[in-house]
């Protein structure tokens, strides 16, 4: 089913590392031009679409930027362009990174591939600056493992040629290309503040800490630093016990990579003294038992075990207390 | 309310689990397409292109208004992108009406779309921040425990859920557009079908689909030209509202928002509604989940506090009740979740266009009544509604 790939880890300068990163990664219908340019590029061939004013685009796009018209519909639109062409303009790369496409100095360029009116944005393997200009003529260098990406063109290379397409196994009876996976990975270095952080000093030592704000009086849990209501900074700290009511819940029966094994309750605590209910796992009770209005009370790791993080508040279990009537806390729901 | 602003053309792709043989942008040109033809325009008459989208991580694609400008048409002209969540179609036809009421632009094409099947929504939905403890529950796991609070407020008979999962799958039946067609769909069956999120059993959820709608806007001078050109009458707008709160706020009512409440009571304002379930003939509500109708009849006033489910239960919102709900199937049975509400608003206008096909409502069509175009996103955080006439405000 649904698989996450989260995670969150403290740095030493208090910055939060946080990854995101959506397993298998997305995947993209190309549609049939797209498809058709990725395809050609597979083959080792750089495909350019006409539009209806005589204009050859590359990348192709699937309706002209002026008119808005659909491209690509007939043979005819498309014109195989290239391998050689011009750079139009160009930028240096001292030093690549390590998600580059090439591993030493190297210039990004824009290039216009003979018999095309428009530039695609590559890479020119030259050695050096100085080789590069405005103006000079490369080609298209191939890899020999082609997948149907731009990638497929491992650079451009400075001169004419030669353009030899090394022959791809098997092409033949490959399918047009029609849809790619891409993945995608968002790394975020966060700084939680002071609010997040005095919260989370609390959770080290297995205390609970909300905030007051001096205007309305609520108390916030997880703390605020600003009151939602009324905008004002809520500044004064309260401690809270770790006993609270269900206020209301839901069993899951589905599975997901990063979530409790099912079923598992998420449930909403009010704790005592708290203004609004907090998102919590129920645990150590059967499902069938568990009730709005239940008494519950937080299980936390053990002291020795404890690090700074909201994970040392496993999940709340009842806490044998009779139950409160729903009227006590309906309008905390 | 400002100069007076019309549906003109309205158009939309089916809705399936998955579009593999367009790109997005294929996607959105073919409902752009069909709501030009509906207004017997071309994108050389549109001034102004506002497109719709749900969280970008839904598709990773970051702003896809930068990719989708040529499919649309934008060249040269203003396009913005809106984004209010799940509410995010209602709101963008709501930017695109207030341009036309502004007297900014003559005519608007007001886009949305999802392509769920590119990637999911669930994993989306539940990217927590790391200063927060996450559940990964998704959108079922979030309102299931405001259901079972409304359940347990308004004391309604567990079937009502179900009740709703039927009727609403029944209409779409009717509906060419639909995703989800279970001919033989009854109460057994999705008493029957696996409780997902306790109290949300699998049939009481929405499909996840691809898909997109369009409308074009225009102001009166523009509903006069395409009516006479096309034959066919506009959709008046007679009031349209957004409103927000806060999701994380102490005494904040999760299960009757009062976001919703002020935004259906700023609608009803302008368009003089005081008794909504007796003047509007039809009512396109965004309901992901089956309870979220008797909840929504509360929240917009069609039923008292509490009393919600006692309309459902009596047929009052079935095709052939007294107040129809989600005569075209409902989100229950098509859910491009950026296109879903705007999916509502453009019904709402076919509906009082006599434009609903099959599952035409005959009340709506005859001018003496409005419908309602409703949305809502985030954790019930954004609201978005329109109410739609066939004769002018
Ligand atoms: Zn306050």
């Amino acid at each position: 089913m649904t698989t996450q790939a989260s995670s969150a880890s403290q740095t030493s300068d208090e910055r939060v590392l946080h990854v995101l990163e959506f397993p298998g990664g997305y995947t993209r219908s190309t549609g049939p031009v797209i498809g058709r340019f990725l395809t050609g590029l597979r083959s080792g061939r750089i495909y350019g679409v006409r539009t209806p004013d005589g204009k050859v685009l590359i990348p192709p796009t699937e309706y002209d930027p002026v008119t808005a018209a659909a491209l690509g519909a007939a043979d005819e639109d498309w014109v195989e362009v290239g391998p050689a062409g011009t750079v139009t303009s160009w930028t240096w790369v001292d030093e690549p990174r390590g998600d580059h496409p090439l591993d030493r100095p190297f210039a990004w360029a824009l290039i216009r591939p003979d018999g095309a009116d428009t530039a695609l944005l590559h890479v020119v393997d030259s050695g050096s600056k100085a080789a590069m200009a405005t103006g000079m003529r490369v080609h298209a260098t191939w890899r020999a493992e082609r997948t149907g990406s731009v990638k497929d063109i491992a650079a451009f290379a400075p001169g004419e040629g030669p353009a030899e397409v090394p022959v791809l196994a098997g092409e033949a009876e490959l399918e047009p290309v029609s849809v790619v996976t891409l993945p995608h990975r968002l790394e975020y270095r966060l700084r939680g503040g002071t609010v997040w952080n005095h919260f989370i000093d609390g959770m080290a030592v297995g205390q609970i800490r909300g905030t007051r704000c001096a205007a309305c009086g609520k108390v916030y849990v997880p703390p605020r630093g600003a009151c939602p209501a009324d905008g004002l900074p809520a500044t004064e700290w309260v401690d809270l016990p770790d006993t609270g009511v269900l206020t209301t819940f839901a069993v899951n029966n589905v599975p997901a990579a990063g979530a409790p094994e099912v079923p598992f309750i998420s449930g909403y605590v009010l704790l005592d003294g708290a203004d609004i209910a907090m998102l919590v796992l129920v645990s150590d009770v059967p499902w069938q038992d568990v009730r709005i209005g239940m008494r519950v009370r937080a299980v936390w790791v053990p002291e020795a075990e404890r690090t700074r993080s909201v994970k040392n508040l496993k999940w709340f279990a009842p806490s044998g207390e009779p139950d409160v009537p729903y009227e006590r806390f309906e309008e905390y729901v | 309310m400002g100069n007076r602003c019309a549906v003109i053309g309205v158009g939309q792709t089916a809705y399936r689990t998955k579009r593999a043989d367009v790109s997005l942008a294929g996607l959105v040109r073919e409902a752009a397409l069909r709501a030009l033809e509906d207004a017997g325009l071309t994108f050389a008459d549109i001034d102004s292109v506002v497109l719709g989208k749900a969280p970008d991580m839904f598709e990773g694609v970051a702003t896809p208004e930068l990719y989708l400008a040529d499919a649309l048409g934008a060249a040269g002209k203003p396009m913005m992108r809106v984004h209010t969540a799940g509410s995010v179609g209602g709101s963008t036809a709501l930017v695109g009406t207030s341009q036309v009421q502004a007297g900014v632009h003559e005519r608007v094409l007001v886009v949305a779309f999802e392509k769920q099947s590119e990637s999911n929504a669930t994993w989306a939905l539940s990217t927590h921040s790391p200063f927060s403890a996450s559940l990964v529950v998704g959108a079922g796991g979030y309102f299931a425990p405001y259901i079972r609070a409304y359940i347990r407020q308004s004391g309604a008979p567990g079937n009502i859920g179900m009740m709703v999962a039927v009727k609403d799958r029944i209409n779409a039946l009717r509906n060419p557009y639909a995703h989800l067609k279970i001919p033989n769909i009854d109460l057994a069956m999705v008493e029957e079908s696996m409780m997902l999120w306790d109290p949300i059993r699998y049939l009481e959820t929405c499909p996840s689909s691809d898909g997109a709608v369009a409308m074009v806007l225009g102001s009166e001078r523009a509903a006069a030209a395409a009516a006479a050109a096309t034959g066919r009458r506009p959709a008046w707008v007679h009031g349209a509202a957004m409103r927000s709160e806060p999701m994380g706020m102490a005494g904040r009512d999760s299960v009757d928002p009062r976001a919703g409440r002020d935004c259906a009571a700023d609608v009803y304002r302008q368009a003089g509604v005081t008794e909504p379930r007796r003047q509007f003939a039809a009512a396109e509500v965004y309901v992901p989940f089956s309870w979220y109708e008797p909840m929504w009849l509360e929240n917009l006033g069609f039923a008292e506090k509490g009393a919600g489910w006692k309309l459902t239960e009596a047929g009052a919102t079935a095709f052939d009740g007294d107040i129809p709900w989600n005569p075209s199937g409902g989100v229950l049975s098509s859910n491009p979740i950026g296109a879903s509400g705007m999916i509502r608003f453009a019904e709402a206008a076919q509906q009082v266009r006599g434009q609903a096909g099959e599952h035409q409502v005959a009340a709506a069509a005859d001018g003496s009544r409005l419908a309602l175009g409703h949305a809502y996103g985030g954790g019930s955080q954004f609201f978005a509604m329109w109410a739609v006439g066939a004769n002018k405000p």
